[in-house]
């Protein structure tokens, strides 16, 4: 069983050590001619106004929350999904009423405007 | 143990000559499609028909000096490009380019990691995918990097839901995440004359899932984290050289990666229709199976292409707006059509 | 040593290394980056035991999800690398050094007399148990209650996130 996944560590060993390689290359054969400017970082031009790294709008962070709790309910349609045969109308009640719930919490989510980007 | 092995290396180095092949060429093709598009002429001076011009544009990012930013965080910058392209490549490491083939008196199945969690090893990996982009725009320490790297996590966030909902749907008709299973369970037919396609099995699902594809791979009219117009780059403004290049291989690998994955969820990967109505040998049928799959991952891949240049950007809560309120939605009644149909079938 | 041996000590080394990488970054994104690839570990250790569901779930929920989040707050916080996180010992960190060693007894004890030969070998039920295949089965079979409760529990942090950040959308 676990044989059929030493492909995928070989895969992603490659996969590394080509992109390795790539990053080398470019240090490797390019010039280097560093100047004051080049090394600043880009503005439109103009002298850089503080740190780029400020505090940023609270909705990045709900969506990351709600994003998280969802991905816990698709996890659970997966098991569910490849039984769907053998669990027949059982299952799908018990998943619809799983679903169902979390359809309130998705409601509620909309209704107090946690999607609306302003 | 030391055969399986060698057998996936080779595998391995096929497919990533082929497919990093396909990427130079897919660069090609868009910039030849936009020219057209655009009423434009586009790369036609090196070789013929510009066909030399991937190469050229490779050695030129080769010779660039590689700039790192003084304010920059330099490990991360470095990491970011290798995380996009090594997670893009890893992909394609589940997905079926044919059926089976006989070289050398033996049985080769054509996949290199035939798992029972197929569909799931994409999802977990296209989820990966964020860190490349977070980071690069973190680490640049450039208002524009972070600001199109912010946009664009929670984009792929949010339509991840919708890509994995949609998903769904297949595995429920197909019972299985092995994903050599959904393209066999598409080699049938609907009404004796339709093929199985679960594009047409279920049309809800697809539409949802190319949607999304779309805006994972950040591709037009989902390009906000690149906006030239208000960001300049993005996410790798401050990338230069190869850097930049590992990004640009990155996004058409992602982009020929979604292509495949449609292609075998929806559109029936390998098995080209009514060919089984014919009398093949099997060699022509493996070699006839890698070349449909090859065909058909360029077509959707043009049609990626020609949306790009066609449909205009959407806003950013616009964008969001579709993810959640109509994209979420939908995939879920998919399932529960889906559900419902084949209750009443069985 | 037979090649899973290797195999198992090379993912067991990688997995030590970049836990005590995360605990002594002083950059905390740098800190996520390591517990990502320490998971990375975990899920090939997973996968020896044949655990695939729960293999995937590492990847898909924890990296893919929830370190995600991390990432985002402490970009949020703008923490920075600064040293002051970890100037002042406080009584917290001698509670979390005693649990931690009372947790290093544990697995000591474990490993060095609580080890029967039934624990070396596995059973030959585990290749079941864990496919996608077999938990759904038991989930949705005799565990429907708990799956319900669940579901109630993720839209009580539905609701608790979006009051944390209502004053925003007032």
């Amino acid at each position: 069983m676990l044989e059929s996944y030493y492909p995928i560590f070989l895969m992603l060993g490659i996969a590394v050590l080509f992109s390795v390689v790539m990053l080398k290359a470019s240090t490797l054969f390019g010039p280097k001619r560093p100047t004051d400017e080049k090394y600043t970082t880009y503005e439109s031009g103009m002298e850089p106004v503080g740190q780029a790294r400020d505090r940023f709008s609270v909705k990045f962070y709900m969506v990351g929350v709600l994003f998280i709790l969802f991905d816990i309910e698709l996890v659970f349609l997966f098991p569910y999904a490849v039984n769907f045969y053998e669990l027949g109308l059982f299952g799908f009640v018990v998943i619809w009423i799983f679903l169902a719930i979390q359809l309130i919490g998705f409601i509620y989510e909309w209704k107090k405007g946690a999607l609306e980007w302003d | 143990m030391i055969e399986t092995l060698l057998i996936a290396f080779i595998k391995i180095v096929i497919v990533l000559l082929v497919l990093l092949t396909a990427v130079a060429y897919s660069v090609y093709a868009e910039r030849r499609i936009s020219a057209f598009i655009q009423d434009r002429l586009g790369p036609n001076r090196v070789g013929p028909f510009g066909l030399l011009q991937p190469i050229a544009d490779v050695v030129k990012l080769v010779f660039k000096e590689a700039i790192v930013p003084r304010n920059a965080n330099k490990p991360l910058h470095d990491l970011a490009p290798v995380i996009s392209l090594t997670v893009a490549l890893a992909t394609f490491a589940v997905i079926p380019f044919g059926n089976t083939i006989t070289l050398f008196g033996e049985e080769v199945k054509l996949i290199i990691a035939d798992v029972n969690i197929g569909v799931l090893y994409i999802l977990a990996f296209s989820s990966i995918s964020v860190y490349g982009i977070a980071l690069a725009g973190w680490s640049s320490n450039n208002k524009y990097s972070l600001m199109g790297s912010l946009r664009s996590s929670a984009q792929m966030v949010s339509y991840e839901l919708s890509l994995g909902l949609a998903v769904v749907g297949v595995i429920m008709v197909t019972g299985s995440l092995r994903l050599d299973q959904v393209v066999m369970n598409q080699t049938n037919y609907l009404f004796g004359v339709l093929p199985a396609w679960n594009c047409f099995v279920q049309p809800i699902g697809f539409i949802t899932f190319v949607v999304a594809a779309f805006a994972e791979t950040n591709r037009q009219p989902f390009d906000l984290p690149e906006a030239e117009p208000e960001l300049v780059g993005g996410f790798h403004t401050e990338y230069t050289g190869l850097k930049f290049g590992l990004f640009f291989l990155a996004e058409y690998a992602h982009m020929i990666v979604a292509s495949a994955i449609i292609t075998t969820l929806y559109l029936g990967g390998w098995h080209l229709p009514y060919i089984d109505m014919i009398d093949v040998s099997p060699m022509l049928m493996s070699i006839i199976g890698i070349l449909t799959f090859v065909i058909k991952v360029t077509l959707v891949l043009l049609f990626m292409i020609v949306i790009r240049w066609t449909i205009p950007r959407f806003r950013y809560d616009q964008l969001m707006g579709l993810g959640w309120k109509v994209m979420f939605p939908m995939a879920l009644l998919n399932i529960f059509i889906t559900g419902l149909i084949l209750l009443l079938l069985q | 040593m037979t090649f899973e041996e290797v195999f198992f000590y090379f993912l067991a080394a990688g997995a030590i290394v970049s836990a005590l990488l995360v605990i002594t970054r002083r950059n905390p994104i740098n800190s996520v980056i390591f517990l990502v690839l320490n998971f990375f570990f975990l899920v090939a250790l997973y996968l020896t035991l044949k655990a695939q569901f729960i293999a995937i779930i590492q990847i898909l929920v924890y990296a893919g999800a929830i370190m995600v989040l991390f990432m985002f707050v402490i970009m949020l916080l703008n923490l920075g690398d600064e040293k002051r996180l970890t100037d002042r010992v406080t009584w917290k960190q001698f509670v979390a050094i005693g649990l931690s060693l009372a947790f290093v007894m544990q697995v000591l004890y474990i490993v060095g007399f609580g080890e029967t030969a039934e624990m070396k070998t596995m059973s030959a039920k585990a290749v079941d148990i864990g496919t996608v295949e077999y938990i759904g089965k038991e989930l949705f079979s005799y565990y429907v209650l708990p799956i319900e409760a669940i579901s109630v529990l993720i839209v009580a942090a539905v609701v608790g996130a979006i009051v944390l950040a209502k004053r925003k959308f007032d």
